[in-house]
């Protein structure tokens, strides 16, 4: 089976990195900052693919360096090193990490989707929850308002959102509501990539166990291949197949979910693994 | 003494100090070679305040000449204080011939209005601009709108005109209705009504637009596509008046509201100009646009 999303190398650092930043940084040192030019290293090295209807983990303490790699991949940061393909764009002949502003505009309009941990960083909040899916459709080239609002009211309904707030300011809603209509922004254009950076950081368990649930049923339903960045183990175990670990930046170990669970081989993994509750 | 020709006369011809209005010249000729776009330019100090019509101002003296013939209106009227200042600030600073006809002016500098009787090719028109940022409601920042411009991300835009119809069953926008000007950048008709929106499509004349107190030139050259923005099902209207003109009886034009002192209202043309000539029963030549036509009469 060809890989749906291969990065090579991804690399972000902050400041003037030295002759021997990358060395003098990660795990085995014990840090991410460069104890020359006090450059921070915010990840380095990072390879990894992906592959169609695939569900990966990053896991992670914080500032290991997980959300990063999301944010570089969906254009939300300029990366320092390391390239990417995506199969969808060229048929994956073209570094995405490359292309220009219009391009990655593109990519991320048609290919890709992003639900953050901050709804108010995933969507407008002065635009309303229908307001929000429009823009996603809009800026795939949809321009005729009733079906606009007919493919926004199928996505709320289908992300368990009272269709009847479609045009409420999300400002009005319940974190779980606005985590919802996040989603259902991402998924409007049925994108193969979907980024879940930290999406249920933050509310409670009985509503983060529903939105779980909303997004297992939607990575099954509509195959859609996800990266799930999380602090949390538990959620690692209920969404994804394959598990990457970081730590000060670097990936520690990789492997199946349940493997790297049952019997993890990196010290930082077995710390992580013994002190889930 | 010494006598000093140089300061003979006060000022320079039209204002404006000769390389300033070569600075100026040069932008607009940008502005006309990416129509639509808006090019910033030095905006220099003129004896009103920023705001009250200097980039118009800026633009109508430094394409002057000593042959040109000058108009001016202010919401229609030649008689308004905006432009009568204007008009006599012109004139002092040029000694150009001013004029009220519409016909007989080759530079016609106007405040949120285009002139009913149709503008021909030996004209130019020079709007005074408030504000020439169309995306300005959507977005505050000014380089992340240069960058919306740059990469025709117009979404924002279209999701505001979507919200609108939403809350109001319709798109709210009286005056400034933004316009998509050659298939590429999102343009502010400086705040025309609606009603002047689609004569600036494949017009025949020059539109110049300066706005002093943003510093931005922009302009739509002769014969340019301008489209209003609109869904597929949701598009572009023009005012509707219900009554004609209380003084020719005429509905094809640009309506003023008035409140009578019984409290009952009725209908003026508002291009003051247009209207003289309608009385005295002269043949004025309109605009012609499909949603003028579409007027019952």
């Amino acid at each position: 089976m060809s890989t749906l999303l291969e990065v090579r190398n991804l690399t972000k650092i902050y400041g003037e990195p030295g002759e021997h930043t990358l060395e003098r940084t990660g795990p085995r040192a014990g840090t991410n900052i460069c104890p020359d030019t006090e450059a921070i290293v915010a990840c380095a090295n990072v390879s990894f693919d992906l592959y169609p209807g695939e569900v990966l983990g990053i896991v992670g303490e914080s500032g290991s360096g997980k959300s990063t790699v999301v944010k570089l991949l969906y254009f939300d940061m300029e990366r320092t090193l390391g390239s990417a393909w995506l199969k969808p764009y060229l048929d994956g002949h073209s570094d995405i990490l490359d292309a220009s502003g219009q391009q990655k505009r593109y990519i991320r309009n048609y290919l890709m989707g992003m639900v953050y941990q901050n709804p108010r960083d995933g969507l407008n909040f002065r635009f309303t929850s229908g307001g929000n899916i429009a823009e996603k459709l809009i800026m795939a080239g949809h321009m005729h308002v009733g079906k606009i609002r007919e493919r926004a009211s199928f996505l709320l309904d289908r992300t368990e959102v009272p269709v009847r707030r479609m045009d409420d300011l999300p400002s009005s809603f319940s974190g779980g509501m606005q985590q919802r209509v996040q989603i259902a922004k991402a998924i409007a254009n049925n994108p193969p990539l979907l980024f879940l950076d930290e999406v249920t950081t933050g509310l409670d368990v009985s509503v983060q166990a529903r939105v779980l649930d909303l997004i297992r049923e939607l990575q099954q339903e509509l195959g859609i291949a996800m990266i799930v960045v999380s602090h949390d183990l538990s959620v690692i175990r209920m969404l994804t197949d394959r598990t990457l670990v970081m730590k000060h930046g670097r990936i520690v170990e990789s492997g199946l979910t349940d493997q790297i669970l049952q019997d993890p081989q990196h010290a930082y993994t077995q710390l992580l693994v013994s002190s889930l509750l | 003494m010494i006598e000093n020709k140089k300061y003979s006369r006060r000022y320079n011809f039209a204002f404006i100090d000769e390389s300033t209005k070569k600075e100026i010249r040069r932008k607009l000729l940008k502005a006309v070679a990416i129509p639509g776009y808006q090019v910033p330019y030095s905006s220099p100090e003129m004896p009103i305040s920023r705001g009250w019509g200097t980039g118009g101002l800026h633009v109508t003296l430094a394409i002057i000449g000593r042959e040109d013939v000058f108009k001016i209106i202010d919401q229609g009227s030649d008689a308004s204080v905006n432009a009568c200042n204007l008009r006599e600030f012109v004139e002092s600073m040029t000694g150009c011939k001013t004029t009220y006809d519409t016909r007989e002016a080759t530079i016609i500098q106007t405040r949120h209005r285009i002139t009913e009787e149709v503008l021909e090719d030996h004209q130019i028109f020079v709007f005074q601009v408030p504000q020439p940022e169309p995306l300005r409601g959507v977005e505050r920042y000014e380089y992340k709108t240069r960058l919306m411009h740059g990469e025709a991300d117009y979404a924002k835009m279209w999701v505001s005109l979507y919200e609108s119809f939403v809350q109001h069953g319709d798109i709210m926008l009286g005056a400034g209705y933004p316009v998509k000007v050659n298939g590429r950048y999102i343009m502010a008709p400086s705040p025309i009504p609606r009603w002047d929106v689609p004569n600036l499509n494949h017009a025949r004349t020059l539109y110049l637009f300066g706005a002093g107190r943003e510093k931005r030139l922009y302009a739509v050259p002769p014969h340019t596509t301008v489209e209003p923005l609109e869904f597929e099902d949701v598009l572009f209207k023009i005012e509707k008046f219900g009554l004609p003109c209380a003084k020719t009886g005429y509905r094809k034009a640009f309506l003023d509201e008035l409140f009578l002192d019984d409290g009952s209202k009725e209908y003026v043309i508002n291009d003051s100009n247009f209207m003289d000539k309608m009385e005295l029963g002269m043949d004025v030549q309109q605009f012609v646009n499909p949603y003028l036509q579409k007027i019952v009469e």
